[in-house]
Protein backbone atom coordinates (compact mmCIF):
# COMPACT_ATOMS: atom_id res chain seq x y z
CA UNK A 1 0.00 0.00 0.00
CA UNK A 2 1.55 3.53 -1.05
CA UNK A 3 1.06 6.18 1.87
CA UNK A 4 -0.97 9.09 1.37
CA UNK A 5 0.35 12.63 0.40
CA UNK A 6 0.25 15.48 2.80
CA UNK A 7 -3.00 17.26 2.00
CA UNK A 8 -5.13 13.85 1.57
CA UNK A 9 -4.12 12.87 5.62
CA UNK A 10 -4.77 16.37 6.71
CA UNK A 11 -8.23 15.67 4.75
CA UNK A 12 -8.19 12.93 7.14
CA UNK A 13 -6.96 14.12 9.82
CA UNK A 14 -9.40 16.96 9.85
CA UNK A 15 -12.52 14.55 9.38
CA UNK A 16 -11.76 12.17 11.99
CA UNK A 17 -10.98 14.86 14.40
CA UNK A 18 -14.09 16.28 13.70
CA UNK A 19 -16.52 13.27 13.84
CA UNK A 20 -14.85 12.04 17.15
CA UNK A 21 -15.20 15.55 18.98
CA UNK A 22 -18.39 15.53 18.07
CA UNK A 23 -19.20 12.03 19.44
CA UNK A 24 -17.28 13.00 22.28
CA UNK A 25 -18.78 16.56 22.95
CA UNK A 26 -22.43 15.03 22.12
CA UNK A 27 -21.85 12.13 24.70
CA UNK A 28 -24.21 13.21 27.77
CA UNK A 29 -27.39 14.07 25.27
CA UNK A 30 -26.58 10.35 23.49
CA UNK A 31 -26.85 8.69 27.22
CA UNK A 32 -29.85 11.05 28.15
CA UNK A 33 -32.04 10.18 24.92
CA UNK A 34 -30.39 6.12 25.89
CA UNK A 35 -31.58 6.59 29.27
CA UNK A 36 -34.97 6.95 28.29
CA UNK A 37 -35.56 3.96 25.80
CA UNK A 38 -32.82 1.85 26.12
CA UNK A 39 -29.78 1.09 28.67
CA UNK A 40 -28.56 4.24 28.75
CA UNK A 41 -25.28 3.98 27.59
CA UNK A 42 -24.87 4.89 24.30
CA UNK A 43 -22.99 8.22 25.31
CA UNK A 44 -20.45 6.73 27.39
CA UNK A 45 -19.92 3.66 24.56
CA UNK A 46 -19.75 5.91 21.93
CA UNK A 47 -16.99 8.58 23.88
CA UNK A 48 -15.33 5.42 24.88
CA UNK A 49 -14.93 3.85 21.32
CA UNK A 50 -14.00 7.52 19.96
CA UNK A 51 -11.42 8.19 22.29
CA UNK A 52 -9.50 5.40 21.36
CA UNK A 53 -10.10 6.06 17.70
CA UNK A 54 -8.87 9.98 18.67
CA UNK A 55 -6.24 8.77 20.59
CA UNK A 56 -4.64 6.80 17.23
CA UNK A 57 -5.91 9.57 14.73
CA UNK A 58 -2.15 10.49 14.12
CA UNK A 59 -1.33 7.39 12.52
CA UNK A 60 -5.30 6.50 11.25
CA UNK A 61 -4.96 9.79 9.21
CA UNK A 62 -1.40 8.36 7.36
CA UNK A 63 -3.24 5.77 6.15
CA UNK A 64 -4.93 5.24 2.63
CA UNK A 65 -8.64 6.06 2.91
CA UNK A 66 -10.24 2.49 2.51
CA UNK A 67 -7.26 1.03 5.28
CA UNK A 68 -8.50 3.84 7.83
CA UNK A 69 -11.68 3.39 7.63
CA UNK A 70 -11.19 -0.16 8.44
CA UNK A 71 -9.40 0.31 11.36
CA UNK A 72 -10.91 2.48 12.63
CA UNK A 73 -14.41 0.26 12.44
CA UNK A 74 -12.28 -2.33 14.07
CA UNK A 75 -11.87 0.26 16.80
CA UNK A 76 -15.16 0.91 17.09
CA UNK A 77 -15.73 -3.10 17.56
CA UNK A 78 -13.25 -3.36 20.12
CA UNK A 79 -13.70 -0.55 22.16
CA UNK A 80 -17.29 0.68 22.08
CA UNK A 81 -19.18 -2.72 24.16
CA UNK A 82 -23.12 -2.43 23.76
CA UNK A 83 -24.67 -2.96 20.27
CA UNK A 84 -23.98 0.06 18.82
CA UNK A 85 -20.03 -1.37 18.93
CA UNK A 86 -20.52 -4.02 15.93
CA UNK A 87 -23.09 -1.95 14.14
CA UNK A 88 -21.08 1.55 13.70
CA UNK A 89 -17.68 -0.94 13.63
CA UNK A 90 -19.00 -2.74 10.77
CA UNK A 91 -20.53 0.38 8.90
CA UNK A 92 -16.88 1.98 9.02
CA UNK A 93 -15.32 -1.52 8.07
CA UNK A 94 -17.92 -2.20 4.93
CA UNK A 95 -17.43 1.61 4.37
CA UNK A 96 -13.42 0.87 3.83
CA UNK A 97 -13.89 -2.55 1.81
CA UNK A 98 -16.62 -0.69 -0.67
CA UNK A 99 -14.56 2.43 -1.28
CA UNK A 100 -11.10 0.65 -1.67
CA UNK A 101 -7.58 1.32 -2.48
CA UNK A 102 -6.56 4.20 -4.11
CA UNK A 103 -9.13 6.44 -3.22
CA UNK A 104 -8.95 9.45 -0.72
CA UNK A 105 -10.68 11.95 1.79
CA UNK A 106 -9.95 14.94 -0.11
CA UNK A 107 -11.13 14.03 -3.81
CA UNK A 108 -13.58 11.29 -2.90
CA UNK A 109 -16.64 11.88 -6.01
CA UNK A 110 -19.34 12.05 -4.23
CA UNK A 111 -21.65 9.16 -6.71
CA UNK A 112 -18.63 6.51 -5.45
CA UNK A 113 -18.93 7.65 -2.03
CA UNK A 114 -23.19 7.11 -2.61
CA UNK A 115 -22.19 3.36 -3.76
CA UNK A 116 -19.79 2.83 -1.18
CA UNK A 117 -22.38 4.01 1.54
CA UNK A 118 -25.36 1.98 0.03
CA UNK A 119 -22.66 -1.15 0.72
CA UNK A 120 -22.09 -0.52 3.81
CA UNK A 121 -26.09 0.41 5.32
CA UNK A 122 -26.50 -3.23 3.36
CA UNK A 123 -24.02 -4.85 5.98
CA UNK A 124 -25.88 -2.66 9.12
CA UNK A 125 -28.95 -4.21 8.36
CA UNK A 126 -27.45 -7.39 7.97
CA UNK A 127 -25.86 -6.95 11.51
CA UNK A 128 -28.45 -5.42 13.01
CA UNK A 129 -31.42 -7.76 11.49
CA UNK A 130 -32.66 -4.31 10.51
CA UNK A 131 -34.68 -2.11 8.31
CA UNK A 132 -35.34 1.03 7.67
CA UNK A 133 -38.55 2.63 9.65
CA UNK A 134 -37.74 0.81 13.15
CA UNK A 135 -36.53 3.71 14.88
CA UNK A 136 -32.18 2.98 14.54
CA UNK A 137 -29.56 4.54 12.84
CA UNK A 138 -30.84 3.28 9.76
CA UNK A 139 -33.21 5.76 9.42
CA UNK A 140 -30.93 8.49 9.39
CA UNK A 141 -28.16 6.78 7.22
CA UNK A 142 -30.36 5.72 4.57
CA UNK A 143 -31.76 9.44 3.69
CA UNK A 144 -28.42 10.76 3.88
CA UNK A 145 -27.05 8.03 1.23
CA UNK A 146 -30.60 8.69 -0.61
CA UNK A 147 -29.25 12.52 -1.27
CA UNK A 148 -26.06 11.39 -1.47
CA UNK A 149 -26.67 9.71 -4.49
CA UNK A 150 -29.19 11.90 -5.84
CA UNK A 151 -26.30 14.39 -5.73
CA UNK A 152 -26.73 17.94 -6.56
CA UNK A 153 -25.49 21.12 -5.29
CA UNK A 154 -24.22 22.15 -2.19
CA UNK A 155 -24.25 18.63 -0.72
CA UNK A 156 -22.16 19.34 2.21
CA UNK A 157 -24.25 21.75 2.86
CA UNK A 158 -27.52 20.11 2.59
CA UNK A 159 -26.81 16.84 4.33
CA UNK A 160 -26.86 17.98 8.03
CA UNK A 161 -29.60 19.36 7.99
CA UNK A 162 -31.19 16.08 5.84
CA UNK A 163 -29.90 13.70 8.57
CA UNK A 164 -31.09 16.14 11.30
CA UNK A 165 -34.88 15.70 10.30
CA UNK A 166 -34.47 11.89 9.25
CA UNK A 167 -33.39 11.74 13.53
CA UNK A 168 -36.03 13.59 14.41
CA UNK A 169 -38.52 11.72 12.03
CA UNK A 170 -37.10 8.71 14.75
CA UNK A 171 -39.52 10.16 17.55
CA UNK A 172 -42.48 9.61 16.07
CA UNK A 173 -40.97 5.77 15.40
CA UNK A 174 -42.36 2.50 17.41
CA UNK A 175 -38.88 0.63 18.15
CA UNK A 176 -38.53 -3.17 16.92
CA UNK A 177 -34.80 -3.70 17.63
CA UNK A 178 -32.94 -3.50 20.25
CA UNK A 179 -33.50 -3.01 24.04
CA UNK A 180 -35.83 -0.01 23.17
CA UNK A 181 -38.34 -2.52 21.62
CA UNK A 182 -39.47 -4.20 25.17
CA UNK A 183 -40.94 -0.55 25.41
CA UNK A 184 -43.11 -0.92 22.64
CA UNK A 185 -45.44 1.77 22.00
CA UNK A 186 -43.34 3.79 25.12
CA UNK A 187 -40.67 3.84 22.64
CA UNK A 188 -42.66 5.99 20.85
CA UNK A 189 -42.19 10.20 21.75
CA UNK A 190 -38.44 9.61 22.04
CA UNK A 191 -35.28 10.48 19.48
CA UNK A 192 -33.49 6.92 18.84
CA UNK A 193 -30.32 7.80 20.39
CA UNK A 194 -28.43 5.84 17.31
CA UNK A 195 -30.66 7.96 14.75
CA UNK A 196 -28.81 11.11 16.63
CA UNK A 197 -25.53 9.93 16.82
CA UNK A 198 -25.21 9.17 13.16
CA UNK A 199 -26.42 12.51 12.54
CA UNK A 200 -23.96 14.16 14.91
CA UNK A 201 -21.83 12.42 12.59
CA UNK A 202 -22.89 13.16 9.39
CA UNK A 203 -22.98 16.63 10.29
CA UNK A 204 -19.37 16.86 11.85
CA UNK A 205 -17.68 15.07 8.84
CA UNK A 206 -19.58 17.50 6.32
CA UNK A 207 -18.04 20.14 8.51
CA UNK A 208 -14.95 19.17 8.14
CA UNK A 209 -15.05 18.73 4.31
CA UNK A 210 -16.09 22.41 3.76
CA UNK A 211 -14.00 23.76 6.16
CA UNK B 1 -10.21 -29.53 34.98
CA UNK B 2 -10.78 -31.24 32.49
CA UNK B 3 -12.43 -34.89 31.66
CA UNK B 4 -9.82 -36.97 29.28
CA UNK B 5 -12.10 -36.45 26.74
CA UNK B 6 -13.06 -33.61 27.26
CA UNK B 7 -12.35 -32.55 23.35
CA UNK B 8 -14.97 -34.16 21.89
CA UNK B 9 -17.55 -32.42 23.87
CA UNK B 10 -18.83 -29.12 22.78
CA UNK B 11 -17.93 -26.09 24.91
CA UNK B 12 -20.34 -23.36 26.15
CA UNK B 13 -19.54 -19.44 26.70
CA UNK B 14 -21.80 -17.32 28.64
CA UNK B 15 -22.54 -13.86 27.45
CA UNK B 16 -23.99 -11.49 29.90
CA UNK B 17 -24.24 -7.64 30.13
CA UNK B 18 -23.32 -8.05 33.57
CA UNK B 19 -20.17 -10.08 34.85
CA UNK B 20 -22.26 -11.11 37.93
CA UNK B 21 -24.71 -12.83 35.74
CA UNK B 22 -22.27 -14.52 33.87
CA UNK B 23 -20.24 -15.52 36.41
CA UNK B 24 -23.24 -16.71 38.51
CA UNK B 25 -24.63 -18.76 35.50
CA UNK B 26 -21.40 -20.47 35.01
CA UNK B 27 -21.21 -21.08 38.69
CA UNK B 28 -24.95 -22.89 38.51
CA UNK B 29 -23.16 -25.10 35.36
CA UNK B 30 -20.57 -26.15 37.50
CA UNK B 31 -22.73 -27.21 40.26
CA UNK B 32 -25.51 -28.57 38.36
CA UNK B 33 -23.40 -30.37 35.56
CA UNK B 34 -19.93 -30.50 36.74
CA UNK B 35 -16.55 -30.37 35.35
CA UNK B 36 -16.41 -32.34 32.20
CA UNK B 37 -17.80 -29.73 30.14
CA UNK B 38 -15.06 -26.42 28.99
CA UNK B 39 -17.03 -23.44 29.89
CA UNK B 40 -16.06 -19.59 29.71
CA UNK B 41 -17.80 -16.80 30.62
CA UNK B 42 -17.69 -13.00 29.09
CA UNK B 43 -19.06 -10.17 31.23
CA UNK B 44 -19.48 -6.47 31.04
CA UNK B 45 -18.17 -3.41 29.00
CA UNK B 46 -14.45 -2.84 28.61
CA UNK B 47 -14.35 -0.41 31.82
CA UNK B 48 -16.14 -3.72 33.50
CA UNK B 49 -19.23 -1.51 33.46
CA UNK B 50 -23.00 -3.37 32.03
CA UNK B 51 -23.00 -4.17 28.69
CA UNK B 52 -20.75 -6.74 26.46
CA UNK B 53 -17.40 -6.84 24.60
CA UNK B 54 -16.29 -8.50 21.52
CA UNK B 55 -12.84 -9.06 22.84
CA UNK B 56 -14.18 -10.52 25.87
CA UNK B 57 -15.99 -12.65 23.60
CA UNK B 58 -13.54 -13.89 21.50
CA UNK B 59 -11.09 -14.64 24.60
CA UNK B 60 -14.48 -17.03 26.17
CA UNK B 61 -14.68 -18.15 22.95
CA UNK B 62 -11.08 -19.34 22.95
CA UNK B 63 -10.70 -20.22 26.86
CA UNK B 64 -13.81 -22.59 25.80
CA UNK B 65 -12.77 -24.05 22.30
CA UNK B 66 -13.40 -27.66 21.20
CA UNK B 67 -12.91 -29.39 18.57
CA UNK B 68 -16.55 -30.35 18.45
CA UNK B 69 -17.30 -26.49 18.54
CA UNK B 70 -19.00 -24.28 20.98
CA UNK B 71 -22.13 -23.46 22.13
CA UNK B 72 -22.63 -19.34 22.59
CA UNK B 73 -25.81 -18.09 25.28
CA UNK B 74 -26.54 -14.89 25.41
CA UNK B 75 -28.71 -12.19 27.14
CA UNK B 76 -30.17 -9.23 25.77
CA UNK B 77 -29.95 -7.37 22.81
CA UNK B 78 -26.49 -6.15 22.07
CA UNK B 79 -24.90 -9.71 23.25
CA UNK B 80 -26.10 -11.61 20.63
CA UNK B 81 -24.51 -8.70 18.28
CA UNK B 82 -21.56 -8.11 19.85
CA UNK B 83 -21.45 -12.33 19.88
CA UNK B 84 -22.15 -12.36 15.90
CA UNK B 85 -18.91 -9.80 15.45
CA UNK B 86 -16.75 -11.70 17.79
CA UNK B 87 -17.74 -15.06 15.69
CA UNK B 88 -16.97 -13.46 12.36
CA UNK B 89 -13.78 -12.48 13.91
CA UNK B 90 -12.67 -15.69 14.19
CA UNK B 91 -10.00 -17.74 12.42
CA UNK B 92 -12.27 -19.08 9.41
CA UNK B 93 -11.75 -22.93 10.55
CA UNK B 94 -13.62 -22.01 13.57
CA UNK B 95 -15.96 -19.82 12.54
CA UNK B 96 -18.43 -22.19 11.67
CA UNK B 97 -18.25 -24.25 14.49
CA UNK B 98 -19.48 -21.60 16.93
CA UNK B 99 -23.38 -20.87 17.33
CA UNK B 100 -25.42 -18.96 19.30
CA UNK B 101 -28.20 -20.76 20.92
CA UNK B 102 -31.46 -18.27 21.00
CA UNK B 103 -32.74 -19.45 24.80
CA UNK B 104 -32.79 -18.24 28.10
CA UNK B 105 -29.36 -17.57 29.40
CA UNK B 106 -29.25 -19.71 32.79
CA UNK B 107 -31.34 -22.24 31.73
CA UNK B 108 -29.78 -22.53 28.43
CA UNK B 109 -26.15 -22.79 29.88
CA UNK B 110 -27.62 -25.72 32.06
CA UNK B 111 -29.27 -27.42 29.35
CA UNK B 112 -27.10 -26.67 26.52
CA UNK B 113 -23.57 -27.72 28.90
CA UNK B 114 -25.57 -31.19 30.35
CA UNK B 115 -26.21 -32.18 26.67
CA UNK B 116 -22.85 -31.30 25.90
CA UNK B 117 -21.82 -33.60 28.41
CA UNK B 118 -23.53 -36.64 27.05
CA UNK B 119 -21.27 -36.26 24.37
CA UNK B 120 -23.98 -34.83 21.44
CA UNK B 121 -22.51 -33.00 18.36
CA UNK B 122 -22.74 -29.12 18.08
CA UNK B 123 -26.18 -29.08 16.52
CA UNK B 124 -27.90 -31.33 19.14
CA UNK B 125 -26.49 -29.05 21.89
CA UNK B 126 -28.02 -26.34 19.48
CA UNK B 127 -31.44 -27.90 19.18
CA UNK B 128 -32.34 -29.01 22.50
CA UNK B 129 -31.30 -25.70 24.42
CA UNK B 130 -32.92 -23.88 22.03
CA UNK B 131 -36.63 -26.04 22.74
CA UNK B 132 -36.62 -23.86 25.90
CA UNK B 133 -37.83 -20.77 23.96
CA UNK B 134 -41.30 -20.40 23.27
CA UNK B 135 -41.21 -21.57 19.53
Amino acid sequence: MSGSTASEAATLRRLIDAVAQAVIAHAEELTALDQAIGDGDHGLNMKRGFEAVQADAAALAEKPLAEALRAIGMLLVMKVGGASGPLYGTLFMALGKAIGGGADAAGLDAGVLAGAFAQAIEAVKARGKSQEGQKTMLDVLVPVQQALQAGGADLLARLPSVADRAAYATVAMRAIRGRASFLGERSVGHMDPGAHSAALMVAAACGALEG
Amino acid sequence: MMAPNAGAMVGIVIVSHSPKVAEGAADMVRQMVGDSVKLAYAGGDPDGNLGTDVAKIMAAIDQAWSEAGVAVLVDLGGAETNSEMAIEMLDEDRRDRVVICNAPIVEGAVIAAAEASGGSPLDVVRRVTEELSPQ
